[in-house]
């Protein structure tokens, strides 16, 4: 893994800028509390310093373990340039430089730089002042461990940069005097999206991508396939969406499609954590897979319909061998979710064989045994393949003898159960993902928001150790009622409130109504940079969102 | 023939309920698509044959015309536009791909849809109005399609139900089959109302959603410009109160050329353009920039520096209310302003002494709502003299305004909003109903089959009572709502209520409206209308915008 100790930002400053300054300052301080999540420690100061876009560049550090070449940080500093500054444009920065006559002296400009990508890549430099995320007159400077660490530091930095009204044209862009040593609460904060129930185009993710690492989301859980649709064109079994998609052609996720999620993820310091779910939720699967599904009998002839995945036969295991081969492989990530929840026994109890392997297992008429020993079976078909499954919870109430590293994922229920859940789960030693508060799909009339906001994950009867358990939490928008057309505008910044849950210290943000101005800040962040981020109550952005 | 099934959207078979959901589904859910013998055709028309004989459309030899005998022609660029836009819609970017086999016309092809207005005066030049003439008959036959229609607003409905009547069929070629429609609107009033004061609608908003209505035959947009929170509207008699008033006095504001736009927009698609300018309550932005308009409130004996409604007791309200109805007649050429009335708070007026001594004076005692219809009688008389017609919301009806015979009053309060319609009408005052549609109040699951069930007419009442009933509104109030999700939250919701008021009332069947209302959802989709989705399903073409 890449690692970075240092990155800079340097910043030339002008006689001309201090001038306006000292005007800004009669009509009192910019108050900057505007990043979200809210980072863990954080000093601020009412001394401002403005911000050239023309003589701003980002460099590695002397010390740094990153360099340039580093693939992650430098497609970061491409992309975080035009955030923080949001109306510069090369050209009319070249104009900008010959009308001012700046005194350029150290940064090597010349006028022949066609656009912003050229001007950044140009100014790219080496130093290091070693610190956290600390902005000063001169320079700001950010350190972190990792270049993931670096990521989320630039992600911080860009949302402490604001411009003022006066003088526009001039881009007058400032930041204030800011020390922040920051870290994530949970490893774990993802975002699920259903692309079975409702086909989302590929853009729309990779712009679901970007909007979460505005808000420092770090796992994209992908329910890639489900009972509508089976959109994941499989190289080892292409008839699973040649016969599962909505439509073989127009409505899949080619190789190469997922590999550009992946790597798309992959510079925002997001993991894509695929679900492959069994043996319910399969029903797209069966008209690509004959077998694999179970039949289903009325009295004791064919129903003519299928159930879940069917477990008795060893032509299932071994499909499922080859196809989670595949995936994992596919999908780099050290986890896979195996989904395993909702899983009716209907039609299981109605199928003859299923009967009488029942009666041979010893399993009595117990059905929770048959689905636990599939999904033992599916398990260790990814431990063999060296992934981590994630199950959902219904695989632990049923079956509390899985492997002892399987998180197990909450989905169900009031807080009360939920609380219950954790407490059991970790009291067992197992981990723990907590989405049940977070299914964002269920829309309401008003400020919803705040009941995300107001999650408190750890408030559950249990030691210290069983609370370490518990490694995160995920937002969940399933596609029933979602597809490209408002998939954006219902997930933020609705999701963003329990980024600052699973983010942020949960003692300085315990006020949803003190968050309030921040949060509306974030959404005409997230609107500037062209997420349709809905509103909160209302009230207006200085930049509208400028499209349909 | 196959070809109508050929409509059918991917519903997956055998769909199970809800993923690892804990609310309960509701049967509904589950239903299994199939498709409609209407195809995709919403609102559905009055009358309707479609026969199984099917032609084939090319866009190399489709043309839209002017009948012989027509009314209208190259000089109506009402139509003329309209010809392009449906011819558009209809061929999309497919005309160029289909192309080559179309070059010679066979007996099954179409090649023209011949556009008749009978009447002598097509009313090409003219606005929309309550009394317009939307009624139109089509027949798709060889050797052309005739669309026949008294004035050109029935050929506008004539040609979105034309364009809907166009299908794919597998192998991507557009298809039509023969058909004849007759059609006519049951409700005359059919509006959908934005809210641009919570939050500030783009113009480039605003257009799309106008031509949104046009595809659910919508005719009326009620445009809530201006309310507490902000003051959009640019005034050329009283600049200052959108300098002041709005959230930006440039990014934020509605110009007379955008006004202008709108209403021209709206018009060359058949739909009436109603202002709304709500007073005495609701109008904390007028305050900003005009003085002494708005009531100061007191606490004690002392001006709180709060301002209350509309101060009903000084002439200047009175002069600056005439100076600006002045202008609004002249800029909205409809023939009805909507003049709000709603929910006015008395605790302002009650606090202060000029109020008090006022009421006193005129007798009031302490019924503030006197005091309240005082105003709004005022500004009823002023606002006659403009020669509009006005809309009011159903309190001044409360309230015991005495109110011109050609009022609409518009019933917006739920619970109750039954018996409202049987009082308003045995009053014999027309009246719009809204309370069932308030779209704003949005809920999970498929919330369009609440706005689908309503029946307007379901009240106590005579049969000359129902006639007073023009028709009814879906609100799309702005408190949550701005451009980056208004319009797949109006669409297709807001088609319901477009069925509601267009169609038959005996048409109410839910599993057809379903699966007509899920193509249609996927047309405006295709047509660049990001309409959010029913349930779990496919577009054949899904939104191309992020």
């Amino acid at each position: 893994m890449e690692a970075a100790r240092c990155v800079t930002f340097g910043q030339y400053l002008r006689p001309h800028f201090y001038l306006l300054l000292l005007i800004f300052l009669r009509n009192g301080p910019h108050t900057v509390e505007g990043v979200w999540p809210l980072p863990q420690t954080f000093t601020s100061s009412i001394e401002r310093s403005p911000l050239s876009p023309e003589a701003f560049y980002f460099e590695y550090g002397s010390q740094s373990a990153a360099q340039q070449g580093c693939s992650v940080l430098d497609a970061a500093f491409t992309r975080y340039f035009p955030l923080i500054f949001p109306d510069y444009t090369g050209e009319v920065a070249e104009r900008l430089l010959l009308d001012l006559k700046a005194p350029l002296a150290k940064v090597p400009v010349t006028t022949t730089i066609p656009s912003q990508w050229g001007l950044i890549h140009y100014l790219t430099r080496f130093y290091c002042i070693p610190d956290n995320l600390s902005v000063s007159a001169r320079q700001a400077s950010l350190n972190a461990e990792t270049v993931w660490g670096a990521l989320r530091g630039l992600e911080t930095f860009s949302q402490l940069v604001y411009q003022d009204d006066f003088g526009a044209h001039f881009y007058h862009y400032f930041v204030n005097k800011t020390e922040i040593v920051d870290f994530p609460r949970f490893q774990f904060r993802g975002i699920l999206l259903d692309t079975s129930r409702h086909y989302l185009p590929v853009k729309t993710i990779l712009q679901t991508l970007d909007a979460m690492a505005y808000s420092k989301f770090n796992v994209f859980h992908w329910h890639i396939v489900d009972d509508p649709s089976f959109p994941y064109q499989s190289r080892t079994y292409p008839d699973l969406s040649s016969k599962g998609a909505f439509h073989p052609m127009t409505h899949i996720y080619t190789q190469s499609d997922v590999r550009r999620v992946i790597s798309h993820a992959r510079l925002w310091g997001i993991r894509v954590l695929p679900e492959f779910d069994s043996p319910g939720h399969t029903a797209s699967w069966g008209k690509g897979q004959s077998d694999l599904l179970t039949p289903c009998y009325r009295g004791s002839s064919l129903s003519g319909t299928f159930g879940p995945v069917n477990p008795v036969l060893p032509s299932t295991y071994q499909f499922m061998a080859r196809l989670f081969k595949e995936v994992s492989s596919v999908f780099p990530d050290s986890h896979i979710h195996l989904g395993g929840d909702e899983v009716n026994f209907s039609c299981w109890s109605s199928n003859p064989d299923i009967r009488a392997f029942m009666k041979k297992m010893g399993f009595g008429v117990d059905f929770t045994k048959l689905e636990a020993f599939y999904m033992e079976n599916i398990v260790n078909i990814t431990s063999a393949l060296n992934k981590t499954a994630i199950v959902w919870q219904d695989v632990f109430d049923y079956h509390e003898l899985i492997p002892k590293d399987t998180v197990l994922h909450i989905w169900k229920g009031t807080p009360a159960s939920y609380q219950a859940e954790l407490s059991r789960m970790t009291k067992a030693g197992m981990k723990v993902l907590l989405a049940a508060p977070w299914y964002i799909n269920h829309i309401s009339y008003g400020q919803d928001w705040h009941q995300y906001y107001n999650v408190q994950p750890l408030d559950f009867p249990g030691t210290e150790e069983q609370k370490k358990l518990v490694i995160g939490g995920e937002v969940c928008m399933w596609g029933e009622y979602v597809d490209a057309t408002n998939l954006t505008p219902r997930l933020w910044p609705r999701a963003s409130a329990a980024a600052e849950r699973l983010w942020s210290d949960e003692k300085q943000t315990s006020s949803a109504d003190k968050a309030f101005p921040r949060f509306q800040d974030l959404r005409c962040k997230l609107v500037r940079r062209g997420i349709r981020a809905e509103p909160l109550y209302v009230g207006h952005c200085k930049h509208e969102y400028q499209g349909v | 023939e196959l070809a109508l099934l050929l409509l059918t959207l991917g519903f997956s078979r055998g769909l199970q309920p809800g993923p690892r959901d804990d609310y309960e589904e509701s049967a509904e859910t589950e239903r299994v698509f199939a498709a409609s013998k209407y195809g995709s055709l919403w609102p559905l028309p009055q009358k309707v044959k479609i026969s199984d004989v099917s032609f084939k459309l090319t866009g190399v030899t489709f043309r839209i015309t002017d009948a012989k005998g027509s009314s209208s022609g190259a000089s109506c660029s009402l139509l003329q536009n309209a010809y392009r836009r449906y011819y558009e819609y209809i061929f999309g970017g497919s005309r160029v791909q289909h192309g080559a086999e179309g070059r010679r016309a066979g007996p099954s092809v179409l090649t023209e849809l011949q556009v008749l207005i009978v009447s002598a005066d097509s009313e090409c030049e003219r606005f929309p109005a309550v009394t317009s003439d939307e009624s139109y008959e089509l027949t798709v036959d060889q050797p052309y399609a005739v669309l026949k229609a008294p004035k050109v607003w029935g050929a506008l409905r004539g040609l979105e139900t034309f364009s809907q009547l166009v299908y794919e069929d597998e192998y991507g070629a557009k298809s039509i089959n023969s058909t004849t429609i007759s059609d006519f609107p049951r409700f005359a009033h059919r509006g959908i109302l934005l809210d641009t004061s919570r939050h500030f609608l783009p113009i480039k908003v605003i257009l799309a959603n106008l031509e949104a209505m046009a595809m659910n035959k919508f005719n009326v947009f009620h445009w809530h410009i201006v309310d507490d929170q902000s003051f959009p509207y640019m005034s050329r008699t009283f600049p200052h109160i959108s300098q002041q008033g709005a959230y930006h006095p440039y990014t934020h504001v509605y110009t007379p050329a955008d006004v202008k736009m709108v209403i021209e927009f709206g018009r060359l698609r058949g739909i009436r353009v109603v202002p709304e300018f709500d007073t005495p309550g609701h109008t904390q932005s007028w305050g900003k920039g005009q003085k002494d308009l708005l009531t100061p409130c007191y606490s004690g004996d002392k001006p709180s520096g709060s301002f209350g409604p509309v101060n009903p007791i000084l002439n200047t309200t009175y002069d600056f209310m005439s100076k600006f109805f002045k202008e609004i007649s002249g800029v909205f050429p409809d023939a009805y302003v909507h003049l709000g009335g709603d929910e006015v708070d008395f605790n302002c007026w009650k606090s202060n002494p000029d109020i008090q001594k006022f009421m006193e004076q005129q007798g009031f005692g302490q019924d503030f709502s006197k005091l309240e219809s005082f105003y709004i009688q005022k500004l009823l008389d002023i606002v006659a003299t403009t020669q509009k017609g006005y809309m009011i919301w159903q309190e001044v009806f409360d309230n015991g305004v005495k109110l011109k015979p050609d009022t609409v009053v518009h019933v917006w309060i739920g619970g109750g909003a039954n018996e409202e319609m049987g009082k308003v009408t045995a009053a014999g005052y027309t009246t719009i109903l809204s309370a069932p549609w308030y779209l704003d109040y949005i809920s999970y699951a498929q919330d369009w089959q609440k706005y689908y069930k309503v029946e307007p007419l379901n009240f106590k009442g005579t049969e000359a009572q129902k006639k007073l009933v023009i028709g009814g509104e879906a609100c799309l109030w702005g408190e949550y709502v701005d451009a980056t999700n208004l319009t797949p939250r109006l669409w297709p919701r807001a088609s319901a209520v477009g069925e509601r008021l267009w169609s038959a009332v005996d048409v109410t069947d839910i599993n057809d409206a379903f699966s007509r209302l899920s193509v249609h959802r996927c047309r405006m989709v295709e047509r660049g209308i990001p309409a959010e989705p029913l349930f779990s399903s496919y577009c054949p073409r899904e939104y191309k915008g992020i």
